[in-house]
This record gives C-alpha cells, sequence and structure tokens, in this order.
C-alpha cells in the first residue's frame, strides 16, 4: 500500500476527452470486502461520517439492525442486514457495507451531462465534484448500484469519494483504517484480486461452496470488491448478479468525437440518458427528457432513442437493463464476473434487520 | 473475579487480545466480542484466517457474533453451569483430557477430607436459616509435613518468582533464596503450620478431586444439558467434540466470555466451570488458550487492580474484617498458607511486604514499625459493602451521601425504581461527570415529583479522558499510558482537583476542629507537588514505590520489604514505573516469538508477563505442549519465552507448582474452604427468576443468594404470569450510556428496541417494526419491537421457552429529542434495568441482569 | 443550475462552446480533491475511553504554538503501531471526537437543592466548601470504632463512592487513598455491575 498513488485522469463527465494522456498510468487501487470477516459493526459507517464531516441524520429504528433504510445525501456508506433462513433450522444474517463500487466503466459517469462533474481517475476512483453538478440526477439514474443520493437542500449528488483526499495522500480510505477485523481491505486491484482469490479458496474449504469474488464484468471490473461466502445469495446480500453499463452511451461519444458540436452532443446527452433511465427501479422523468430532446430540436435522435427505450422495456427485466449486447462493457471478459443466479437487481428495500 | 483467583489466584484475563490469534477453537459463551469488543475480536479471525481456528457462539440470542461463527448454538440465559457441567462430563466420559497437565498443573491428586459431602443440590455444611455455608468440611484431607525443609512455611523462594525486571529479562539477585518470607522481621506470619494435602498421583482415590469431580459432573449427560439449556443434543455434543479436541499437547482451546456469564446469581461458578474444563483440556497458561474475560471499560481492570472496590486494598490486598485487629492477626488469618510442599505460594509468602509498602504509601513517616504502620486505620466492614449492599443502605436511610463518577445506577440498576427511591433517600449525592447522566437528574424523572425529593444533588463537571494523561489498563493486563491532548473548557475540572481540593478542607477542618478519629486524615501521605491538584505522573511513580532509604523508585515488587523502608501504592505495579522511566509510555513494536506478546509495547502486570500462569504451558521437562506455540521453556539455566510467572531459574527438577499464587501450588479443581460461598465445584443452579423448575437437584436457586429486604417479594416464581426469559445487552453501536450524547451513534443505531421471536410476536400480535411493551414484575419499559428469526424458541424440559432481548443504553436524559440541561426528556420508559431483579451472585453480588422473567405485549 | 437549465445551457453550447468542441479541459484536475484535513495537524497519542480492548487512538490537533489560537481537535483515528488494534476503531472509537467535542458538556459546577424543581450554578468555592461540611459532618456521626461485639472497625458508614471505570488507573488509586482515609467502606467500581 505503500505504492504512489496519483490523480491522473481517466475520464471525465460530458467530456470527451478521455486521458490526460501524457501522465505515466499510475497503480489502479482497489477495496475488497472480504464479507466473512465483517462483523457488521458500522464502523465503516461512523468513520466515513467522521472524515468527510458528513452530518448525522435523524434516524428511526425500523425494526432492524440498520440505521438507515436506505443510501443518503449524506450516508455514503450503509450497512444493510438482511436474516435468511438455510433450511437446515440454522439462519445467516448477512451484513453488506454498500457504497459506491467505483466501477471501472462508471453508469455513472456515463449519464452525467455536466462537464466534469464526475471524474474518473486512472487509479479507479469515481468523485463527484459538486462545483460541476447540475443536480439533474441522470447519474443516479445511470449507476447499476443505486449509489448516488441526490440531496434537496444543495440539490447537488454526493456518494462515497473512495476518500480521494486520504488516497492521494498515501493514506487508506477512512472505512478501510477503522474497518475492526480489517474485512475491507485496500491495496492494488491486482493485489486485491489476489487476495480474494486465496480467501475465496480458504472458505470453499470451509465448506462455503459458492464463496466467490464479486467484481462483475459487465461494470468492466470494481474498484469495491466483495468476497462473498454464500455467492448463491447475491440478491440477498442486494448485489445485483449480472450488473451492466449500457453501451449505447459510450458508443454515442465515439460518435460525438467525430462531431465535435456540442449541441449535438448535449443532444445525444439528454437521449442517452433518457435510455439509461429507463429500465431502472425508480420511475424516471423520461417523458420530461425526451420532451427536452425534442424542444432542443433533435427529433431524429429522439426518435432513435424511442425506439431504443421501446426495446428496453420489452427486455429481460431490471435486471437486464438494456440491450447488453450493444455495450462494449458486456464484451469483457468471460468467466470473471458472477455466474448469473441471482433474481438480479434488488427490487427495493426488502424487511432487513 | 473471585471466580478466577479460586481456580488460578488471580482473578484477570489469562492471556490477552492479541492472543487470540494463537487458538485452535475458541468458544465464546455469554459474551458478544464481534459487538461489544471488535477490535481484539479481530484477532480470531485472523486466526481462522491464518490457522484455522474454530469460532464457537453459545449465546441467548444469535448476534453479530453468531453471524461470523463457525457454529452457533442457543442456549437458554442463566442455564450455562449445566453447559458447562456436560462438557467436562463429555471430556472425562471421552478422556479427552489432557492427563499429563491435569496431573502436574491441578489439584486433580489431592484426597478431600470425608466430611465434604454433596446431596441432591447442597454440599456439607448449610444453614438453611442463614443461607449460608460453613465451608470447614470443604477441605483436603491433610497429612504433617514431610518435605525437607518444611516447618510453618514450605520451602520456596522469596522472591524468584516475580522477580523479573519487565526490562532486563534476567532474574535479579538472590531469587533462589531458599529462606521463605524474607527478612527475619517476619516475611511470613508466625501462623501454626498448616499440614500439607494428601494426594493421590494415580487420581484413582475414590475421594481425589479427579474421582469427586467425575461422580458429580456424571450427572450432566447431553440430554440432560439439552433439557436444561434447551441447546439441542446434537448441538451440544458437535460442540463437546469440537472444543474437546482441543486436550491433545498439540491443540489449545481459548474460552472467551463476558458479562453475560457473571451477571447471574450462580455466576462466579458459571466461571469456576470453564476454570474446570480449561484445566482438563490443559488450555490454561498457554498461548491460544485461557479463561478469557473480556472487561466493558475502558479502566475496569486499572482500577480493580487499584481497588475502587469495597473489599480490597490496591493489589488484591483483602480488606481486614472485624477481630483482625492486628497486623499480626491478619497475617495469621489472611495470606494462604502452602497446601503442598512443592507449593511457591509467593502471594501468601510475601503478602506483609506488599501491605505495609502500601501503608508507607498512604501514611508515610506515620507509618512505623512499632505503631504497626497504621495498619489500626484501616477501616473494618462488618459485612458485605458492595454495589447492591450501598444502595440497599441508602434505602433503608443509613448512608448519608454518595459520590457517583463516571457511573449511572440508575440506568446500571438492577431495578431502577428501587434504585430510584434509594437515590431519593440519600441527604446529598455528588455527580462527578462530564456529560449530564440519568442519575444527575433522577430527581427530576419522568413520573418523579422533585419537590418530594430531598437529595441535596451536586454536579461536578469533570474533564473526559483526552483532557488528561494517566493510564487505562486493558482487559489483557496491558497498563497503557496517554497523554493529553486538549485543555478542559470551561470550568471543567480533574478528578484529582476535585478529591485534592476536598482533602484540603477536609484537613483543615479536622485540624480547627477536631472531630472523630482524625488522625488518618492528619497524616494522610498528601505531599504532592500540587496538593489542590495531584498530577499523575506523580501518583504513577507513588503506585509504583520507591526505595525509601535511596529515594529511588523500586523496580519489581521482588525488592519491597516489610520493615518500612519501602513503598509502594500498589505492589502489582511495582515495576511499572521503575528508576529508568514510565514503561506504561512504551510503544515498541518488536514481536521476535511471532506469538504477539509485544513486551516493549506499554507495560502488563505482572511484571510485564503477557500470560498468566505460563508454567503451565510447558511439561514436566519443562519443554512445551506445543513447539509451535511455546509459552516459557526451559533452556537449562533458566526460563525464557515470555516472562515467566515462575521463579526464573528453577529448574523443572526442582518440580516446584507452577501456580505461584496458591497455596496448593497447581489449579484448582476443586476450590476449598471459603474461596466460595457455594461449593466447591459448580452446581447448576436456576436463576432467581426461572420459567423452569430444576431438573438437576431439588434445589431451585442458588442457595447462598443474599436476598436484600423486600426483594424476594419483586421476584416471579415459575409458571408465574411473567413466562418469558428476558436478557439484557450492548450492542456495538454504543457504550452503556454515555454515547447517547456522540450524533453519529445514536444514528447508527437510534431507538430503543427489545428482539423477540417471530413466534411470540405472531402469538402476541407484535408486529417488526411496531411497539411492544415489556413487563416484569419491578416495572415496564416500552421498545420498538424487532421481531427477529434469531431469538429462536427453546424446547426446556418439554416446555417452549420464548427469550426476549432487550439492549440497556437507552434513558430519559440522553439522546434523541433531548435536553438534559433544559431538563426535557422523553417520558417513554426506556431503562432496560427498569425490569431487572435485585438480587446478586451468592459469592460476589453482581445483579442477575441475564437472566429475569417477563411477559410482552404490544403497545 | 436546474436540469432544465443545462439543455438550455447546451443549446446555447452549440453555438459557442468555452473551452473547445474537442479539446482537454485544462482547469486544474484537482478541484475535487479537498485539502487533507490533517495535514497540517499535530499527533497526540491517547487511549480509547470505551471498553477494554485499549485500543490506542491519534488525536489530530491543529492550533498548536500560534498565539491567540486555541488548539482544536480536528480528527481522531487508529494508532496504527498499536498489537492491539493496529490502527482500527469500532465505531464507537471512530466517533470519539463527537464524544471530546459533546455540545452538551456541562461546562459549570450545579447544585439542586433539595425539594427544588431546578439546577443553580455555584461558585467551585462554595461547592466543595458545603460538601466538606458535609462528609465531615457524616464521619464524625456515622464513624464507628468499635463495633457490637467491640471490636475495633474504624469504619465509616456515612457515605460511599461509586465509579472508577472510566478514570485513570492514578486517579483510581487517589480515590481509593483518600475515601479509605476517610474510613470508607462503602466503595465500589463498575467491575460489579
Amino acid at each position: 500500500m505503500s505504492t504512489e498513488l496519483g490523480l491522473a485522469i481517466r475520464r471525465k463527465s460530458a467530456t470527451p476527452a478521455s486521458s490526460t494522456g501524457i501522465r505515466r498510468d499510475t497503480v489502479e487501487i482497489a477495496k475488497v470486502v472480504d464479507i466473512d470477516l465483517c462483523i457488521g459493526c458500522k464502523a465503516c459507517e461512523v468513520a466515513c461520517k467522521e472524515w468527510n464531516d458528513l452530518p448525522a441524520e435523524e434516524t428511526s429504528n425500523f425494526g432492524s439492525y440498520q440505521s438507515h433504510p436506505d443510501l443518503t445525501a449524506s450516508t455514503w456508506d450503509l450497512m444493510r442486514f438482511k436474516e435468511v433462513e438455510l433450511g437446515d433450522g440454522d439462519i445467516a444474517w448477512l451484513i453488506r457495507k454498500d457504497s459506491c463500487l467505483h466501477c471501472s466503466d462508471p453508469g455513472c459517469l456515463a449519464a452525467c451531462p455536466a462537464p466534469g462533474a464526475i471524474v474518473q481517475y486512472t487509479n479507479g476512483i469515481v468523485n463527484f465534484d459538486q462545483t460541476k453538478c447540475i443536480g439533474c440526477q441522470y447519474c443516479v439514474a445511470g449507476c447499476p448500484f443505486d449509489i448516488p443520493r441526490f440531496d434537496q437542500k444543495t440539490k447537488k449528488v454526493y456518494k462515497c469519494t473512495l476518500c480521494v483526499d486520504r488516497v492521494s495522500a498515501s493514506l487508506e480510505p477512512a472505512c478501510v483504517k477503522s474497518c475492526p477485523t480489517g474485512a475491507i481491505k485496500f491495496g492494488g486491484k491486482a493485489e486485491m484480486v489476489n487476495y480474494a482469490a486465496g480467501k475465496v479458496d480458504k472458505l470453499k474449504k470451509r465448506g462455503f461452496d459458492h464463496a466467490m469474488l464479486y467484481d462483475p464484468s459487465g461494470v468492466g471490473g470494481l474498484h469495491m470488491m466483495y468476497v462473498v461466502p454464500r455467492g448463491d445469495r447475491l440478491g440477498d446480500y442486494g448485489l445485483p448478479s449480472d450488473p451492466q453499463v449500457p453501451g449505447t452511451f459510450f458508443s454515442a461519444l465515439s460518435v460525438l468525437r467525430k462531431l465535435g458540436s456540442i449541441s449535438v452532443w448535449g443532444g445525444l446527452l439528454a437521449t442517452g440518458i433518457f435510455y439509461l433511465r429507463t429500465g431502472r427501479r425508480r420511475p424516471p422523468p423520461e417523458d420530461e427528457a425526451v420532451a427536452e430532446a425534442e424542444r432542443l430540436g433533435h427529433q431524429a435522435v429522439a426518435d432513435a432513442e424511442r425506439e431504443r427505450h421501446e426495446s428496453a422495456l420489452s427486455g429481460d427485466g431490471p435486471g437486464g437493463a438494456g440491450p447488453a449486447a450493444n455495450g462494449p462493457a458486456a464484451n469483457g471478459p468471460a468467466g470473471s464476473g458472477p455466474a448469473a443466479t441471482g433474481p438480479g437487481q434488488p427490487t427495493g428495500p426488502e424487511v432487513e434487520r | 473475579m473471585a471466580s478466577l483467583a479460586a481456580s488460578f489466584g488471580r482473578g484477570a484475563m489469562t492471556n490477552h487480545w492479541r492472543d487470540f490469534k494463537n487458538s485452535d477453537v475458541i468458544l465464546v459463551i455469554g459474551a458478544n466480542p464481534a459487538e461489544n469488543h471488535p477490535c481484539g475480536w479481530k484477532w480470531a479471525h485472523v486466526g481462522r484466517d491464518e490457522r484455522g481456528t474454530q469460532i464457537i457462539h453459545v449465546d441467548p440470542r444469535f448476534t453479530r457474533t453468531s453471524a461470523i461463527a463457525d457454529v452457533y448454538a442457543p442456549i437458554r440465559a442463566g442455564a450455562d453451569i449445566a453447559f458447562f457441567g456436560g462438557l467436562i462430563n463429555y471430556v472425562l466420559q471421552n478422556k479427552l483430557y489432557h492427563e499429563d497437565y491435569v496431573k502436574l498443573h491441578t489439584n486433580a491428586a489431592f484426597i478431600v477430607a470425608s466430611g465434604y459431602q454433596f446431596n441432591d443440590g447442597l454440599f456439607s455444611g448449610y444453614d438453611e436459616a442463614k443461607r449460608t455455608y460453613d465451608p470447614a468440611t470443604w477441605d483436603y484431607e491433610r497429612v504433617a509435613p514431610t518435605a525437607p525443609g518444611a516447618g510453618g512455611q514450605p520451602a520456596g523462594s522469596s522472591g524468584g518468582a516475580e522477580a523479573l525486571g519487565p526490562a532486563a529479562g534476567a532474574p535479579s539477585g538472590g531469587t533462589q533464596s531458599p529462606v521463605a518470607g524474607g527478612t527475619p522481621a517476619g516475611g511470613a506470619a508466625p501462623a501454626a503450620p498448616v499440614a500439607y494435602a494428601k494426594t493421590d498421583p494415580t487420581l484413582q482415590d475414590p475421594r481425589s478431586v479427579f474421582q469427586l469431580m467425575k461422580a458429580h459432573y456424571a450427572r450432566y449427560t447431553p440430554e440432560k444439558v439439552s433439557e436444561i439449556t434447551g441447546m439441542p443434543v446434537e448441538k451440544f455434543t458437535d460442540i463437546a467434540k469440537r472444543f474437546g479436541a482441543t486436550g491433545t499437547p498439540d491443540k489449545v482451546g481459548n474460552v472467551v466470555y463476558a458479562v453475560g456469564l457473571t451477571h447471574h446469581t450462580t455466576g462466579v461458578q458459571i466461571i469456576r466451570g470453564i476454570g474446570l474444563l480449561q484445566l482438563l483440556l490443559g488450555n490454561v497458561g498457554r498461548p491460544g488458550g485461557g479463561v478469557n474475560a473480556e472487561r466493558g471499560h475502558a479502566n475496569i481492570q486499572g482500577n480493580t487492580d487499584n481497588a475502587v472496590s469495597w473489599e480490597i486494598f490496591p493489589g488484591y490486598l483483602a480488606v481486614p474484617k472485624p477481630g483482625m485487629n492486628t497486623m499480626a492477626d491478619y497475617m495469621a488469618k489472611v495470606p494462604a498458607k502452602a497446601s503442598a510442599p512443592n507449593a511457591v505460594n509467593y502471594f501468601g509468602t510475601n503478602y506483609k511486604k506488599f501491605m505495609v509498602s502500601m501503608l508507607k504509601a498512604w501514611y508515610g513517616d506515620a507509618a512505623q514499625p512499632d505503631n504497626d504502620f497504621r495498619y489500626s486505620w484501616l477501616p473494618k466492614p462488618g459485612k458485605n459493602s458492595s454495589w447492591l449492599t450501598i444502595h440497599d443502605e441508602a434505602r433503608n436511610g443509613t448512608l448519608d451521601g454518595l459520590f457517583a463518577a463516571g457511573m449511572s445506577g440508575l440506568n446500571i440498576g438492577p431495578d431502577s425504581k428501587r434504585m430510584s427511591d434509594s437515590m431519593g433517600k440519600l441527604k446529598w449525592l455528588v455527580v462527578m461527570d462530564p456529560l449530564p447522566t440519568a442519575t444527575s437528574e433522577f430527581w427530576r424523572a419522568p413520573g418523579v415529583d422533585p419537590k418530594k425529593i430531598n437529595t441535596e444533588v451536586f454536579f461536578f463537571p469533570a474533564t473526559h479522558w483526552i483532557e488528561k494523561d494517566g493510564s487505562f489498563v486493558n482487559s489483557g493486563r496491558w497498563a497503557q499510558w496517554k497523554w493529553k491532548v486538549l485543555d478542559a473548557p470551561g470550568q471543567v475540572k480533574d478528578d484529582n482537583w476535585i478529591l485534592g481540593q476536598l482533602f484540603l478542607r477536609l484537613k483543615a477542618l479536622y485540624a480547627k476542629e477536631g472531630g472523630t478519629l482524625p488522625d488518618p486524615i492528619l497524616n494522610l501521605k498528601w505531599d504532592y507537588a500540587k496538593p489542590e491538584n495531584p498530577s499523575l505522573d506523580e501518583i504513577a511513580q507513588e503506585i509504583n514505590g520507591f526505595d525509601l532509604a535511596t529515594g529511588k523508585r523500586v523496580s519489581s515488587f521482588a525488592t519491597l520489604k516489610d520493615d518500612g523502608t519501602t513503598s509502594a501504592g500498589n505492589w502489582l505495579y511495582s515495576g511499572s514505573y521503575p528508576p529508568e522511566g514510565n514503561l506504561m509510555q512504551r510503544r515498541g513494536t518488536s514481536d521476535p516469538t511471532g506469538l504477539g506478546y509485544f513486551h516493549d509495547w506499554a507495560w502488563s502486570w505482572p511484571a510485564n508477563r503477557r500470560i498468566l500462569y505460563n508454567r503451565a504451558s510447558a511439561d514436566a521437562n519443562g519443554q512445551p505442549w506445543d513447539r509451535t506455540r511455546p509459552g516459557i521453556r526451559w533452556n537449562g539455566t533458566a526460563w525464557v519465552g515470555d516472562i515467566p510467572d515462575f521463579p526464573a531459574t528453577s529448574p523443572p527438577a526442582e518440580g516446584k507448582g507452577s501456580f505461584i499464587m496458591t497455596g496448593e501450588g497447581v489449579a484448582r479443581l476443586f476450590a476449598p474452604g471459603a474461596l466460595t460461598s457455594d461449593g466447591p465445584f459448580p452446581e447448576h443452579y436456576e436463576p432467581m427468576e426461572s420459567p423452569v423448575h430444576n431438573a438437576m437437584s431439588k434445589v431451585q436457586n442458588d442457595p447462598a443468594v443474599f436476598l436484600y429486604k423486600d426483594a424476594k417479594d419483586t421476584f416471579a416464581a415459575v409458571d408465574s404470569e411473567f413466562p418469558y426469559v428476558a436478557t439484557t445487552y450492548r450492542v456495538t453501536e454504543h457504550e452503556h450510556y454515555v454515547t447517547q450524547n456522540v450524533p453519529y451513534l445514536v444514528e447508527a443505531m437510534p431507538d430503543f428496541f427489545v428482539e423477540l421471536p417471530v413466534e411470540l410476536a405472531e402469538k402476541k400480535g407484535i408486529t417488526n417494526g411496531g411497539k411492544v411493551k415489556v413487563r416484569s414484575k419491578r416495572g415496564e419499559v416500552i421498545g420498538i419491537a424487532l421481531v427477529t428469526k434469531r431469538m429462536r424458541p427453546l424446547k426446556v424440559a418439554g416446555k417452549t421457552v420464548y427469550q426476549v432481548g432487550i439492549p440497556v443504553h437507552w434513558h430519559f436524559a440522553g439522546g434523541k429529542d433531548t435536553d438534559p440541561a433544559a431538563g426535557k426528556f422523553r417520558t417513554t420508559p426506556e431503562m432496560a434495568n427498569i425490569l431487572t431483579p435485585y438480587v446478586g451472585d451468592a459469592n460476589v453480588r453482581t445483579p442477575e441482569f441475564k437472566g429475569f422473567l417477563v411477559d410482552v405485549e404490544k403497545a | 443550475m436546474t436540469r432544465r437549465d443545462f439543455f438550455k445551457a447546451s443549446a446555447a453550447g452549440g453555438a459557442a462552446v468555452a473551452w473547445g468542441s474537442f479539446g482537454f479541459d485544462l482547469r486544474p484536475a484537482y478541484a475535487e480533491t479537498t485539502q487533507l484535513k490533517i495535514s497540517r495537524a499535530n499527533e497526540v497519542r491517547t487511549v480509547c475511553p470505551y471498553c477494554a480492548v485499549g485500543c490506542s487512538m491519534i488525536a489530530y490537533r491543529i492550533g498548536d504554538n500560534a498565539l491567540n489560537v486555541k488548539p482544536t481537535l480536528v480528527h481522531i483515528e487508529g494508532d496504527p503501531d498499536s498489537p492491539v488494534n493496529g490502527g482500527t476503531l469500532c465505531p464507537k472509537g471512530a466517533s470519539t471526537m463527537q464524544l471530546a467535542l459533546a455540545q452538551n458538556r456541562e461546562l459549570r459546577p450545579r447544585v439542586r437543592r433539595a425539594g427544588s424543581t431546578e439546577w443553580v450554578d455555584i461558585e467551585w468555592d462554595k461547592a466543595l466548601d458545603e460538601l466538606a461540611r458535609h462528609m465531615k459532618d457524616s464521619r464524625d456521626k456515622k464513624t464507628v470504632l468499635k463495633d457490637a461485639a467491640g471490636l475495633e472497625v474504624n469504619r465509616n458508614e456515612g457515605f460511599g463512592f461509586v465509579g472508577g471505570a472510566t478514570i485513570t488507573s492514578e486517579e483510581g488509586y487517589l480515590t481509593a487513598k483518600f475515601f479509605r482515609a476517610l474510613g470508607c467502606v462503602y466503595l465500589e467500581q463498575q467491575a460489579r455491575v
């Protein structure tokens, strides 16, 4: 972990140019949450708040050990609790740290129309710059893991920064630092994948036949991965079995580069986002988006997108949120993603205890 | 921890947090370390990943510890002795015990006198009218001393055992002095010789401890255990097999517990049960083993050591009883006498040196040999004066005043209503705390009419930990110095400042006016640089002690004298602050053995030893039972490894007893005499409130439990209107009551809740997230219902028993929707201890918070 | 900027692009990274005040040696050197800064008189004088020199002390010494309960 961490940029939202180029590549960093070690103590949750000076929110016990029903604009890290029966009379209490997974192909960034509001560094961190955020919430829709949260007061969207300030000073993120059992590991991505592989082997020896590393290829891999002891229960953990970032948008971006017109680009964005918002569990204001696009005179694009929208609606449900085959992400290395055994994306906050 | 002292000689966690990584199997029972000691608990996970440590969790509730355990088994709250009795029986019946260890390091071979009997739940010597035992028959069969050199005291080393300077790693001079008792001035009191116990090394004698134990626990069959505990037979036998497998020399098992076991009327005997099991399996004194009590507060260990406790002075020196008129009386009656020719009996032999050195620290020049070092000034309580008694005295109107410093009795209970009544009878109450507490506000608590409370209450704002230096001693006995970070705000003052101010005022008043027994006050050694606010560094030096002739700090308790030429506030900490400096400040990170001793990090008592009783980690030849995990090892000239808990250069061939703090020289499977109030072997009794009759004997409750005035009327009987078993506990997001002042923690776990089984909730129409009212015979609370499969109905003696969990952290004077300064409180009753019974353990009167009866209804 | 405004802006952008159609955004790429809040802080070693694991912590304090500035605590995290906690902290330890800086801290001594419905502020000197008087009166009256059997016991049954699990060993020792010198027998701490 002593590797020097840089902040060279890989890509920015609504910005055609990608890498800052001339800088040497920095080490890709990652967290891996070893659920076998996690005791659900919420140290990460509290340490995140303390380090980031996030305000305490008023919460109420809703029949659960879970502090908040869901992530919020000032709770970027949430321990989710769920009891499941194992069939033999025993039960398991599945506990998962939920926070931004810092996808390699971040749906939020792809969806973001505000130039530079979302930045992906070459080290893998995906960060939001609220000074540039326009509050459109497309990132919320674009995220396959339902992470970013809109704040009504500031009209901005917030999420885990992977403690970019700490990481850039060669400190581990606050959640990692705090974690009492060392369940949240931090280091180079390769190193973390290697750790996870070793741990999965150990878990299998302990009888967890479905133990796995969660690092789905549909989003190009993650910079916060999980070692999941009960890999056959991804849905119970609230992890989509095969998350995707629709490829349309990236294709559009490449077209955009050729066109080079901000107005076209803006329209494409609108439609791309419109597309992205469909199939998400929260009803998106897509009608509005289409109307906007139309009003802006991009009728042709809008039509095309409406077509795609319709095809998406007849698709495989929320888990397969888009025509995955179109996306470059879907062509990622086979076998590195999780087995698609779960029901797909969670269908909303279940009764969690 | 009387239970541990009764078994091993000292009352403390035997090992330490980091050592958990060295275990093969960890049995966690009556504790929830993943929630309540997360950062110490990590080492169990490290063990599991590195060496395959198995984690077993036994608890009434499926907790966050259960969630990561390899095996979880439910148990009815308060049925723990049945469980341990069953394990002991399983280990004995299946010959899983570590025979060589048992023979070498325990009193298994000792012969018990014929007067000792056990019959249908009662040991010999019971007086039903007084509800007490006369322990005279609980003794060994004695034979006249025959060992060479044996007389009044056995041949033993005076200083050797405790002689190692923490830093030196080498014995100091004269450690092998054969002179028992040290100085001619009377290191050993001229007590009548105690005859040694008769032994049978083959363990075959039917009156041997081993055979008596075997007979006692033969009744604890797996079926019986299941009938009492509600744990399915197959779960029990699975655990018995797994943990029993640590009885081989190359395996080590660790039992981790906390107040889930001690908060019972049988608490001391439950822990004795662990002791027996661990001794049989050969797991005490070894890395990865031990009986590991998890303390719950930052310095609960340090201030037990330093004797903020009614029955001891610093360093576990017993408070004298009436009739011990002189130091000689005290020395004749209190220190242990050797029961075996090879016993080192370090504590018993050196007791007077420690007592005299303490009196010199307290009374300075006024303490002289010709005035018995002012022994007579020491108060001699006439009866148990513990927590329950103190508040009972207040309730009876005999106590005028009480200081409550960082401790809120109203929340702590038991029976908060009764506690409130007690406080309302005081003339004055002083609350020393950084923050308002339920106790400081008791006079205007919801439902209390302030006009009817005539207690004068002072609130003294005291410094937080971060506003002063000084040491905290963790559960593993590591004394860690901390440094002051912030100045105290406003008019906030140090506890020491308050004590200093009061002392100077009282001294002036006594000097001016005279009064009752002014001398102990007028002569108290208080020559601190700033008497109005003694510095913690100065006190740390006083605790360590001085050679009064040279004025130099002592390096070890081995150099303390009983002639008044040394002082030591607490002999156990002699060596913590030697001439070279304050070792509690050390932060060295080397761990050459890889076993996690970290001898250069801070300082641990005694003498920087990290694992107590570590002589037992080796065999008769001084070689480790397990070469991969040596505790100490005889290298031909000295014991090396951890700091030896043994005479450092006494060769194995000399055959000295491995447990230097006991008169037997070995650990006690059978605890003779007055070491306990309720029997030499742990026996199952039901909690004071239980849903079932005792299936082991006709004796329902521990027969030696003390019953406070009127309390018995507040206990529910079997088959009463209160059919459900309740237990109380903490959650990881809170620490007692103070964290209601921490917004992030209130956010993380906001509201008072009650955990109850799905089946019970269905029966009562209670829904998850709705409200539930819990009633006991003493009061009621209302909280949010957390309906969960983690609380399982148990089959106990053919009955379905439901258990209900009630966390302790909530109260009216803190947390959501409160502003204590403005008198804004929550009005819904939420203090768990409103429900708990006013009764304590038969030995130490620790209240029975962890098993009592309630009813529940939808609220 | 609302989302609607954005669309307007992007439409306008077709005509006038501030930063070029294809170019890089050359504004500092680091705008998103805040300054490390502990970068100018001094470190002080302390120990967690909660349970008995004994986690070492580092307190980060800024403003040392600055004129007219009161040193401020900005952050607390685990001490990575510690063989006990290895730099980690549980949720309680991770939020100790909020305990140290608790908003509802009492900053003045107060007294609530018998039968009164409220607290009133009191000067330290006055409070201590009053209390010392209470203590002496109680001790003088309730110290038993000889018990019913005529045995010398020298015990003060007038008042007691409970507490001590949260103060340092040095304070605990001084407490025991002080109250025992007053002859107290009612002396307890959290270890019992």
